[in-house]
């Protein structure tokens, strides 16, 4: 039994929490049916009134919301308060260099804050820490999320953001960090700088780190474990719903508790929409019933996962979900960022050059994720002298990289060699176990 | 005065090589030169062979990428200093040379060394004028 953060909504009986939850829900509805058009214009074509929805139960009669519904929106289009309530903006890459566009108003940005600090504390976090705060700072929530919640709970944040390793290691060494937050692949990678440049992991004051934004294995979580010399926490979230925080490991470390006072899960089929029985595997569904800015009804995830009200040793009875084990759709997210293959089609096509027989192969080298995109030849696009051809690869990674903010290798293969098939096309080739 | 140069691009694969000059072989077509410039993902192998459509067709047929360059064939002594002037020549002129390759012919002491170049009709003109010969189609693929 450790802290907790939020110990009466963290340790709610069930019967508490249901009531909190109906009690938001209805007041949800109304707010999204009297200040978002949409939803307004979805909720009469599905003949649901706000007073049909008074509980809980009435969660499955609700329609559900896409990213699509988002970028059709974009960017303010689903935001519930007028500008003068807004106080921040933040972005996660979306397909077609449409970024996904999120609000929140002052009082979103401290329930976020209570979330991330929930986070921090299951992680053995206290108002004593130093939180060294190694996510990218920027639109994307990463950052600020980690950040936020150290300042809420009390701890003091070392807004470190991403790269330069080196001085991330002077950083954990010099200023005393305690617990870190970032990439699980950064944390490895910090992990093995430390090694190569002979710094003993005891002579640094890590304890603990708290790690999410792409998929990681149990095997991954040893290894930094062992590297870092520090107990690894899962964490999980995304901008859509509020930012990282929104499910959090505690102690256990069987599944990370949702906050489930803000957010009412749902796993369903992801085919037929059919809401799933506890412990089943399918989609991830949130409704975001606390939020002012941006309260998504029956947001899809494309994440699949399952979940669990089995009792915790941590003492919370807040339900659990499982790690992702896997997306609905083709997302892949390479050093944390999200990237779908059908935007690199789309840089491809732009560019004019090449045919759109492509093939991403994703992989893991030195812990750190590289992706390679081979481009079919056509005739057109070959030339005699090598410059010419190098320029195309050239040209071809910086477009890749002004559109997804990552460096990719390309490779010219012979035309037909990329395997065609019936169908969807097999564009993405993974080799990393993770 | 200007040769047809096959190039062909060559993914750094295995076999690769193989494959091309077995294409080229099945067709019963005869290099006469070659090179290849190479880099770490792929090659572009350069031929000039005595009958460019036929082998044209035996590549593509085999799936592979080619095209076609126009590049000049200079004769010039076998012996020393003699390749310097024709370079020079070029220099002189600010014609500028994207590469170039040698190869020794059997009939006479004569080498050859194809180039190509920014501006191939000035760069013929050119040699000519100092007394360089360029060899035309049948002289390469007759000799």
């Amino acid at each position: 039994m450790g802290n907790y953060f939020s110990p009466w909504v963290e340790c709610a009986s069930r019967e508490t929490m249901r009531e909190m939850q109906s009690r938001r829900l209805a007041d949800m509805i109304r707010r999204c049916y009297e200040h978002v058009p949409f939803y307004r214009e979805r909720l009469d074509q599905a003949g649901i009134a706000p007073q049909d929805i008074r509980s809980v139960d009435d969660l499955s009669k609700l329609p559900f919301t896409y990213k699509q519904d988002l970028r059709d929106t974009y960017p303010y289009g689903l935001f519930a308060v007028p500008k003068d309530r807004l106080a921040r903006i933040q972005a996660s890459s979306g397909t077609t260099g449409k970024m996904t566009v999120v609000g929140y108003t002052r009082r979103d940005i401290d329930d976020w804050a209570e979330d991330a600090a929930r986070a921090i504390t299951a992680a053995g976090g206290t108002k004593e820490d130093y939180v060294h705060v190694s996510y990218g700072y920027g639109l994307f929530t990463g950052g600020l999320g980690l950040h936020y919640g150290a300042e809420r709970l009390g701890a003091t944040a070392i807004p470190v953001s991403s790269g330069n390793t080196k001085r991330q290691i002077d950083i954990l060494r010099d200023f005393g960090s305690n617990i870190l937050c970032c990439t699980p692949s950064y944390a490895m990678y910090i992990g093995e700088t430390l090694h190569e440049m002979g710094v003993d992991p005891a002579s640094i004051n890590l304890r603990a780190g708290i790690f999410g934004a792409e998929p990681w294995s149990i095997e991954m979580r040893l290894e930094i474990e062992k590297l870092l010399q520090i107990k690894a926490y899962d964490i999980y979230g995304l901008s859509e719903v509020m930012g990282p925080g929104v499910s959090f490991e505690c102690e256990e470390q069987t599944g990370m508790h949702i906050n489930e006072d803000k957010y009412i899960t749902e796993i369903i089929d992801p085919d037929t929409g059919e809401v799933l029985p506890e412990g089943s595997q399918g989609e991830l569904v949130f409704t975001c019933i606390r939020k002012e800015a941006l309260p998504l009804i029956r947001y899809r995830t494309r994440d699949i996962a399952s979940l669990s009200r089995a009792k915790c040793s941590c003492g919370r009875t807040l339900i659990k979900m499982s790690k992702p084990c896997g997306r609905t759709d083709d997302m892949l997210i390479i050093r944390g960022i999200n990237v779908f293959p059908s935007q690199i089609e789309s840089v491809l096509l732009d560019l004019n050059l090449v045919t759109p027989n492509y093939l991403l192969v994703v992989d893991r080298v030195d812990n750190l994720d590289t992706l390679e995109v081979q481009v079919e030849m056509t005739g057109e696009m070959f030339s005699d002298t090598v410059r010419n051809m190098e320029n195309i690869e050239k040209r071809i990674r910086s477009a890749l990289l002004s559109a997804l903010g990552l460096a990719a290798k390309v490779t010219l293969v012979e035309p037909k060699t990329i395997a065609r098939s019936e169908g969807k096309a097999q564009r993405i080739q993974d080799n990393r176990t993770l | 005065m200007l040769i047809k140069q096959l190039s062909v691009f060559v993914e750094n694969k295995k076999g690769r090589m193989a494959e091309i000059t077995q294409a080229i072989a099945d067709a019963g077509v005869d290099i006469r030169a070659l090179s290849i410039a190479d880099t770490s993902d792929f090659g572009i192998l350069r031929l000039i062979v005595n009958k460019p459509d036929d082998a044209i067709k035996a590549l593509k047929e085999a799936g592979l990428t080619v095209s076609l360059t126009d590049v000049i064939a200079v004769g010039v002594e076998d012996k020393p200093g003699a390749f310097a002037k024709a370079v020079k020549v070029l220099s002189d002129n600010n014609l500028s040379i994207e590469y170039m390759y040698a190869f020794i012919s059997r009939s006479n002491d004569q080498a050859f060394v194809i180039l190509r170049v920014e501006d191939p009709q000035s760069a013929v003109a050119a040699l000519q004028k100092k007394g360089f010969e360029i060899l035309d189609t049948d002289s390469i693929y007759n000799l």
